[in-house]
């Protein structure tokens, strides 16, 4: 690990107390939430630690999305709110367990899968009703969840293969063969599916997340790695990350930015997840296992380590609230406020009693560049504790409004200005 | 619920066609079961399997099955003949025999009660894995989460066994990731005691 004394604790402790609605969990709370369960009974090393025994934990299963795309008429559109002056509407529906999102400069939309196999194209011309035709242009494949256009080609990445296919707008039939990328993945189901993206470094980035819950990850894993865009000169930019499933690069400074998803099973309220910065590629450390959100010591693996070793995070996002896609406002369909700041989707808790998340959050940056607030954009998924949809990614669209993918209900939403 | 039973268990032919690889049959006009169900139960049985490596579907979450139904259409899950029957399957029909499946009756539990050995080891392993923390106290399963209990004993280690090679890779990863680390010797006794409850 790479200690980091310059940042450390008096960053984290800025963010403390931003943020939205019951977000802030106080330093000062965390040692007495911070009992680890004593009738866990499981080596420290296994995918398992850290699950609590029956209890208030019974019931608390991941909430994977079904593999039928809810249909149109069916959508939750009517109870999504957005801030005054805004307006949500359904893009595209029949996209099963649509997840992550980028778009081609003709303005088709690709879209990957976790459970389903699939990678989809949304074709940009808009139907009489608004919404716009879906094509499947890859099946079979294993959980295919990221997705990056450049220079005319798809990237997916599966599970533990990156897949690259040339000519991909004129190849929307699924007919062309993909030429392999990079492989040298391991090929835990944990964590294993990927969020992909190219930065302006005209490299790829991959996250390899950590093998289970929480365990000392082997050098292989939690972290984000970047490399030629052919998959040659492999680098790890980032340590001690435990699970990124979004990231952008800010469009002033070309830092890449990243949302982390926090453990699970110590407390309802800790650890939040993390939006981190990296600042100095190849030499942070964001603190996995060691140190959560910058100022809480792992119950059992925080021993002999303090968080000012690690690098602190610029914004907390929530406890378990599965904070995944996040991206860089940079159209001006919206008002000029909005111009740099951030978007983040919140998939929403699985393993909370009230569940939190289940929303689109805007992530204000101060004059300084660090996050000062966190505020709604787009809420209602979660009714009465339940979810009637989830947020996976967000994407600024060509025309400056914000898709918004579901995978719950297999749905992008377009959230637009009118001004 | 035990009425249907025994309508189900009236069905002895079905076995045999299901056996030969033949067609799904078409139910009696009368049969008081939903018609889609009379080919499953040719193979599953009335909600409790009298074939070994063929799983009991009673009280089984429709959610659950929807996923399994897919993962056997897509060929995310290799079982013969399940890939072949879920191959022509349209949305509609994978959620349609889910519905169906979900009003047979729990499984009748295989075997005697366990023994009390065999009872302290299963528990340990049930603590150990977390396994009520998603399929409930009573491993009942709810959503999309499957009912285990009373479940056919070689079939639970079959499954347990390729979720730990990956070879079964779950609709959502989750029991990829917990069955890393079990034992030979666990899946064994969970298998034996699931089974038997």
């Amino acid at each position: 690990m790479t200690p980091n004394p310059s940042r450390g604790l008096a960053a984290a402790l800025a963010c403390l107390g931003l943020g939205l609605g019951p977000l802030p969990v106080m330093a000062q709370e965390t040692k007495a939430t911070a009992t680890p369960p004593a009738t866990v009974q499981v080596d420290k090393g296994s995918a398992l630690y850290g699950r609590p025994e029956g209890g208030g934990a019974a019931k608390l299963a991941p909430v994977a999305g079904p593999p039928i795309a809810t249909a149109a008429a069916k959508l939750p559109v009517a109870q999504l709110k957005v801030p005054d002056g805004f307006r949500i509407e359904v893009y595209a529906s029949g996209i099963a367990n649509a997840r992550s999102m980028t778009q081609a400069p003709d303005g088709t939309v690709f879209v990957g899968t976790r459970t389903v196999g699939k990678v989809y194209a949304v074709l940009p011309q808009a139907g009489a009703d608004g919404t716009h035709e879906v094509r499947t242009i890859a099946t079979g494949l294993h959980r295919p969840n990221g997705v990056a256009f450049h220079d005319g080609a798809l990237y997916v990445a599966e599970l533990s293969k990156i897949w690259r296919y040339d000519d991909i707008l004129t190849h929307l039939d699924g007919g062309e063969k993909p030429r392999l990328v990079y492989d040298d993945l391991p090929k835990d189901e944990a964590h294993g599916w990927k969020f992909i993206a190219i930065g302006p470094d005209d490299k790829l980035y991959v996250p390899v997340g950590a093998p289970g819950n929480i365990q000392l990850p082997p050098d292989t894993h939690a972290q984000i790695r970047r490399m030629d865009l052919d998959g040659k000169n492999a680098e790890v930019i980032a340590r001690g990350v435990r699970n990124s499933v979004g990231f952008d690069w800010n469009p002033k400074t070309k830092q890449l930015w990243f949302t982390d998803n926090g453990r699970d099973w110590v407390s309802e309220d800790i650890p939040n997840d993390e939006l981190n910065v990296v600042t100095d590629p190849g030499k942070q450390h964001f603190g996995y296992p060691f140190c959560h959100q910058g100022t809480f010591t792992d119950p059992e693996y925080g021993w002999g380590h303090s968080c000012s070793e690690f690098t602190a995070p610029a914004a907390l996002l929530g406890p378990h609230t599965a904070s995944l896609g996040m991206r860089f406002y940079t159209g001006t369909q919206f008002p000029a406020d909005y111009r740099d700041q951030i978007f983040i989707a919140r998939h929403g808790s699985w393993n909370r009693t009230a569940k939190l998340g289940g929303d689109v959050v805007l992530a204000r940056t101060g004059p300084d560049g660090k996050i000062a607030a966190t505020e709604p954009f787009v809420t209602g998924f979660l009714q009465d504790n339940k979810y009637v949809g989830r947020p996976v990614d967000v994407l600024v669209a060509r025309d400056g409004s914000l898709l918004v993918s579901d995978d719950y209900n297999g749905a992008i939403y377009r959230v637009s200005y009118a001004r | 619920m035990r009425g249907s039973r025994k309508a189900f268990r009236a069905l002895p032919g079905l076995a045999a066609a299901c056996l030969a690889g033949a067609a799904l049959a078409a139910p009696a006009a009368d049969d008081p079961v939903p018609g889609r169900l009379a080919a499953c139960v040719g193979c599953h049985g009335a909600g409790t399997s009298t074939t070994e490596g063929v799983p009991s579907l009673g009280a089984q979450p429709a959610d659950y099955v929807v996923t399994q139904l897919f993962q056997f259409r897509e060929k995310q899950r290799e079982a013969a003949p399940m890939n072949d029957i879920a191959a022509g399957f349209s949305d509609d029909d994978l959620r349609a025999y889910a519905d169906a499946i979900a009003t047979l009756p729990p499984p009748a539990r295989s075997g005697a009660a366990p023994d009390d050995a065999l009872k302290d080891r299963a528990q340990a392993i049930i603590g150990k894995h977390q396994c009520t923390s998603c399929h409930g106290a009573d491993l009942a399963g709810h959503d999309a989460i499957p009912r285990i209990r009373a479940q056919r004993e070689e079939y639970l280690a079959k499954a347990l066994t390729a979720y730990r090679s990956n070879a079964r890779p779950g609709y959502d990863p989750a029991m990829n990731e917990v069955a890393q680390d079990l034992k030979d010797d666990e899946i064994r006794d969970l298998a034996a005691y699931i089974a038997r409850l």
